[in-house]
């Protein structure tokens, strides 16, 4: 290993269910960290507030993409039928609102869909596949039964020994330091 | 690792979801268990199965596409035959899976996580097999693509009036947004899978459809917020996905399809033979699989309740059709359903009428409820009965226009019957890949259901 290139990014310590999870994610807000997150199987209803997290901004990402998606979808279709080829069908008016509306509808959802997913993902910062997380081993219980809390070096209130011992006090178990090579 | 509880209520009614006293570690073994494990003989046997009806329908669609339409039974005035017909019945089939993953979700019905998984799947295989149809249909099916408004040569778009191009739309839609849901949902599973994954290859392909995922609480936030939109948004899109099919009948003046009660009648409907399905494959995947702590009686039970109210709600709308034909005094409409009922299609409308309104009055019965071969026999009969009102619905009302010169008798060709048999080649080929390669089950959401999952259930116990 070469050691000059290694650099500590973070702090990670096991914690034994989802109680004990969110009362050390509380304390850890209490005390004034910022920059933590809390690994689990599954999502832990309360947790966004045991962390200090505001609730998701999705909603306007795919509120954008329905107005796009219906006002996209009506516009195509009151450009084509009465604009670049107007042609009159069964004698109805040109633009017959009533008859474009399930397209409308239909595109509307489409691109609310195809916003949920990728807005979560970019929200998300993913995809990621490289992440010092999945550097320690112990980590890959955490999609089967293991909670993690994760402490990043960023964090102003960040110091090795002083989070380690943080973290123990709290009833958290086999810390370990998150690093990457430079 | 945490105390498995004996007994486990979560849901208000006392009756323990999951059963078997599981841990969160032992759900994870359970169903991951099942694609980690040799494949079995009987798998092998079911894919020879699918993949030679595969190719049966490869063939007649080769045929189709070589020799044009006039393979099939259709004749003049009977112009839409089985084509139709097989696309509203797996479209139908479809619903169940979004109503379960979709509207079942915002009702807070926990029940519905030990099934959404293969439910969302089903829907998928069921509408790749039902867009076949509209595909062929058209016969020249290299001009498939005037169906889509895309600037051409001709300068001419699509009209936007008609209900077959809403149909081109809403199904088109449908099938990706359920897409999206199956794979937002599927995204913390394939983490599981990577992490386990032994192989190199296994390694590198769950790793990149699990996307990086970390379980992290701010990545939760932004996922259950994700699957709620989604959620919302396809609810709405179950009930307007077949009501758009409905107005391809009904948005036509012949008599039998033009009636307001289509579109609630055609989702009823859809629904109906939907959870048909899902108790059918889920029978079968709990009985192969062993999944009965997973999939209870309970759960199953709980459709067959859903079975008996569809059906009930399509009884209703068969006899209101009937009514408004007395009721509106119009002769052809009445002539139609006395047709229906007594002509020369009775033996399809019998059919139609024993599955789908006698069969589920079997399930008033709570002793009939919970026995597996009555639930098994009557979900197969659920889906003939609705293969058969398709078929009456589309045959009746074309075999009998206005014109009693026009008036012919359908019968299928060997292409027609050899197509659809094709179709459930597709399914089932499918389906099979899906629960070899993929967690059936949403582990997920099964642990998030467990006693040990709210976080307040823990603190005031011992741990191990």
């Amino acid at each position: 290993m070469n050691n000059n290139s290694i650099k500590t990014v973070g702090i990670m310590a096991q914690f034994s269910n989802p109680g004990e999870l969110m009362k050390a994610a509380e304390k850890l807000r209490d005390s004034g960290y910022s920059k933590f997150d809390c690994h689990s199987p599954f999502p832990i209803h309360g947790m966004d507030k045991a962390m200090g997290l505001s609730s998701s901004s999705l909603g306007w990402v795919v509120g954008l993409a329905a107005i796009i998606g219906t006002t996209g979808a009506l516009g195509l279709q009151w450009w084509t039928s009465t604009i670049d080829y107007p042609l009159v069908i069964s004698g109805k008016p040109l633009f017959s609102f009533q008859a474009y509306v399930p397209i409308t509808f239909a595109v509307g959802v489409l691109l609310s869909g195809v916003a949920a997913l990728i807005g979560m993902l970019a929200l998300n910062g993913l995809p990621r596949w490289n992440h010092p997380v999945f550097n320690s081993d112990k980590f890959e219980k955490v999609t089967d039964d293991a909670f993690f809390i994760s402490i990043e070096a960023e964090d102003p209130k960040f110091h090795t020994d002083e989070t380690i011992q943080f973290f123990e006090s709290i009833g958290g178990t086999n810390c370990e330091l998150l690093q990457e090579n430079q | 690792m945490n105390k498995p509880a004996e007994n486990i209520a979560v849901s208000s009614e006392d009756v323990p979801l999951i059963t078997g006293g599981q841990t969160f570690s032992s759900i994870t073994e359970k169903i991951v268990g099942i694609i980690e494990q040799k494949t079995p003989k009987t798998w092998y046997l079911a894919i020879g199965a699918s993949l030679s009806l595969l190719m049966v329908l490869m063939g007649s669609v080769g045929f189709l596409v070589w020799e044009g339409t006039g393979i099939w039974g259709l004749n003049n005035p009977v112009g839409w035959g089985w084509a139709i017909i097989n696309f509203v019945w797996w479209v139908g089939i479809g619903h169940a899976g979004t109503l379960i993953s979709a509207i079942l979700f915002l009702l807070r019905q926990k029940w519905r996580t030990s099934i959404n998984r293969f439910a969302e799947a089903m829907t998928l295989f069921a509408v790749s097999c039902a867009l076949i149809f509209p595909g062929i249909h058209v016969g020249r099916i290299w001009i498939a693509y005037y169906m889509f408004p895309i600037p051409n040569q001709m300068d001419i778009w699509p009209n936007f009036r008609s209900p077959l191009l809403w149909d081109v739309f809403a199904v088109g839609t449908y099938f990706a947004v359920s897409f999206l849901f199956w794979y937002t949902g599927l995204i913390p599973d394939l983490g599981t899978l990577r992490d386990r994954a032994q192989t190199r290859i296994k390694k590198i392909i769950f790793g990149i459809l699990a996307i990086g995922w970390r379980g992290g609480n701010r990545q939760w936030r932004h996922y259950e917020r994700a699957y709620l939109i989604l959620a919302g948004i396809s609810t709405p899109l179950v009930l307007s996905v077949h009501s758009v099919v409905s107005t391809d009948f009904a948005v036509s003046i012949l008599p039998g399809w033009h009636t307001t009660i289509f579109p609630p009648y055609f989702v009823a409907g859809a629904i109906f033979s939907g959870f048909a399905m899902v108790m059918t494959l889920s029978i079968i995947a709990r009985k192969i699989f062993n999944l009965d702590h997973l999939i209870t009686l309970n759960h199953l039970e709980k459709i067959n309740k859903i079975m008996l109210l569809t059906g009930m709600m399509v009884g209703y709308a068969y006899s209101i059709e009937f009514f408004i034909a007395w009721y509106s005094g119009n002769i052809y409409e009445q002539f139609v359903f006395i047709n229906r009922a007594f002509g020369n299609y009775a033996w399809a409308y019998w059919i139609m009428i024993s599955c789908n309104v006698v069969v589920p009055q079997l399930f008033w019965f709570k002793k009939l409820r919970r026995s597996i071969p009555i639930m098994f026999i009557a979900s197969i009969l659920i889906n003939i009965g609705m293969w058969f009102e398709r078929f009456v619905i589309v045959v009746t009302s074309l075999s009998r226009d206005f014109l009693p010169a026009n008036w012919d008798y359908f019968s299928p060709t060997m292409w027609d019957i050899l197509t659809f048999v094709g179709s459930f080649g597709l399914f089932f080929t499918l389906f099979l890949l899906f629960i070899r390669v993929l967690p059936m089950i949403s582990m997920t959401e099964v642990k998030g259901v467990l006693p040990e999952a709210d976080p307040h259930h823990s603190t005031g116990e011992s741990h191990e």
